[in-house]
């Protein structure tokens, strides 16, 4: 298992995000987790990524907790892509990118000529190559979403945590990005979380899903088992509808 | 070009700057040195320049030198702690510390050893008294930091304004100079110059990790980096580095906040080569800059921070300017 977590409890405040949880993910699954605004889903991805405490449980990255990682270790195993986008000074958008290869280099040595292909590599991978001299000041939102893409491609971990990494993208960019970590999946043995907003997206990219209530319950299991009208119209607060779509393999879920 | 090479390149040319300006220094004054002249002295022989160059020239170069490398190091430290380019060694009120501690000991009468001794101590204390409040509540965000240092830093100057107004006249002048940076006092420059090796040495090892801080304090823990430890030597470092400075020489203006953009300006945000570069440049330029205040019009000498900020801001502006075209 790349990632396992036992009867994890997180919260954040007064808010309990979730208690008693247990998930374990191997190499090659996607893992979905959806739920409303506030419900948790980021507090719950730092904390599997090891950026906060949780309130209880264990969880453990390839079969050991963080603390007996250390920071540079588990660097090399999980990446994580936050929400906030926000550089205060200039740089260049492949110096940006080569960031990304840190918990990979010693304490004196420079990216050498191997880690300048590899922050190439994940710059075409966004499609953003020809853009490495470009300020990240001056990208688009979308772009700079890439950008951050691309820097956690050039970390090369086992297991991907990604909060919202379709936020600001457009829907050529969304279905690249979730095809290329599908991909990664596939043919990499990488494994990946995601928050996600769409639960199509989920139903079709995801292996399994993770639903966050809001109220401390959830539940968890394949996207086809556990996305259904009930639990999404109680997830969302609103009815949803499922419809059977003759063009399309899967079924699709609509707001009502 | 690469990057490793390219900052070879950059920190020799530097280091060309600062011999220059340095030389520079010892040449100029009120009795104007032939170069062998003044490269006689400094090696040991035993001319006729011999006593201006080691007794009076060389060390305020030298305390000139380091105190605007330790400014500009401070700044550029100051920036990435709190991920604000408007911030500079002053922000968090260390110079205002230093600058109530200072200005008691002229107010009581001290000698000039005494001044060093209590603006140090002044300083040490609003380091102290920042880290304790911004401590509080044991989150110690930027903001948090930052806000506590600005009301410290106003408070000290509330309480420089009242040192000023209680002032004999007499002892006023002595007191705005060192409010505006003056290197006159200057005698001994070893202390500043330790400082400058010691804050190198402590905060080079980790500029790589001071790249991903710059950008995010999440993604740097993301990145293997560990936050809070980082920030806590940051704050250290930057803030010994400007208290060793203003000790020496005053609250010399501008050179914290300005060298470091614009070196930034001319070779990017890497720190594993702003650092050093800033350093650098920042001596350098506070080296010419108290040169020119010493001749400029002499017998007169103005202090030393009015010049660093007439000679920066139209240097700053044009780079500016071209920056953008």
């Amino acid at each position: 298992m790349i990632l396992e977590a036992r009867n994890l409890a997180v919260s954040i405040g007064p808010h309990r995000v979730c208690a008693k949880l247990d998930l374990a993910l191997a190499a090659g699954e996607r893992l979905a987790i959806l739920g409303r605004n506030g419900a948790g889903k980021s507090t719950l991805l730092s904390t599997l990524a090891g950026l906060r405490a949780s309130d209880g449980g264990s969880l453990q990255l390839a079969g050991r907790s963080y603390e007996a990682l250390g920071l540079r270790e588990a660097a090399r195993l999980r990446g994580w892509l936050g929400q906030d986008r926000n550089d205060p000074f200039a740089s260049s958008v492949l110096d940006t990118v080569l960031t990304g290869r840190h918990p990979h280099l010693g304490r004196w040595s420079w990216e050498s000529a191997n880690d300048a292909d590899i922050a190439r590599d994940a710059l075409r991978a966004m499609g953003l190559a020809g853009m490495e001299t470009r300020d990240v000041q001056t990208l688009s939102g979308g772009e700079r979403q890439r950008a951050a893409i691309a820097t956690l491609l050039a970390q090369q971990p086992r297991l991907f945590l990604l909060d919202e990494p379709l936020a600001h993208l457009d829907l050529n960019h969304q279905m690249a990005t979730l095809e290329l970590f599908g991909g990664l999946a596939r043919a990499g043995g990488a494994a990946v979380v995601m928050v996600l907003h769409d639960p199509n997206f989920a139903l079709r990219f995801c292996d399994r899903a993770l639903l966050l209530f809001g109220d401390g319950s959830h539940a968890e299991g394949a996207v086809a088992d556990v996305l259904n009208e009930d639990t999404l119209s109680r997830l969302y607060g609103h009815p949803m509808r499922r419809l059977v779509v003759p063009q399309l393999d899967r079924p699709l879920f609509v707001l009502q | 070009m690469p990057a490793r090479r390219r900052a070879l390149l950059v920190l020799a040319l530097l280091l060309m700057l600062a011999v220059v300006s340095l030389a520079t220094a010892l040449m100029a004054g009120s009795i104007p040195l032939a170069f062998d002249a003044v490269a006689g002295a400094v090696f040991g022989q035993d001319n006729a320049a011999t006593a201006v160059v080691q007794g009076l020239r060389l060390p305020r170069a030298l305390a000139g030198f380091a105190c605007g490398a330790l400014l500009a190091l401070a700044g550029t430290l100051m920036q990435v702690l709190l991920r604000n380019p408007l911030a500079d060694p002053y922000v968090l009120g260390v110079s205002g510390g230093a600058g109530v501690g200072a200005l008691s000991a002229m107010l009581f009468g001290f000698a000039t050893i005494g001044i060093a001794g209590l603006s140090f101590a002044g300083a040490l204390g609003a380091m102290l008294l920042v880290f304790g409040l911004a401590h509080g509540d044991g989150s110690w965000t930027q903001t948090r930091l930052l806000l506590t240092g600005v009301v410290i830093a106003a408070g000290c100057g509330a309480v420089i304004a009242l040192l000023l107004s209680v002032a004999p006249e007499h002892k006023l002048r002595g007191m705005l100079f060192w409010l505006m940076g003056d290197l006159s006092q200057a005698v001994d420059a070893t202390p500043a110059l330790l400082a400058l090796v010691v804050a190198l040495l402590a905060s080079l090892p980790f500029a790589r990790s001071l790249n991903l801080l710059a950008r995010g304090p999440e993604q740097a823990q993301a990145l293997g980096v560990a936050v809070a430890p980082m920030r806590r030597l940051v704050y250290i470092v930057a803030s010994l580095a400007t208290a060793s400075a203003v000790t020496t020489a005053g609250s010399i203006g501008f050179i914290g906040l300005i060298v470091p953009h614009l070196v930034r300006l001319g070779i990017g945000n890497d720190q594993r080569l702003l650092l050093p570069a800033a350093s650098l440049a920042g001596g350098s330029l506070l080296v010419l800059a108290d040169t020119l205040a010493r001749t400029v019009v002499a017998p007169v000498q103005l202090p030393v921070g009015v010049l660093t900020a007439l000679i920066g801001v139209p240097m700053f502006l044009f780079l500016l300017g071209r920056g953008k075209a």
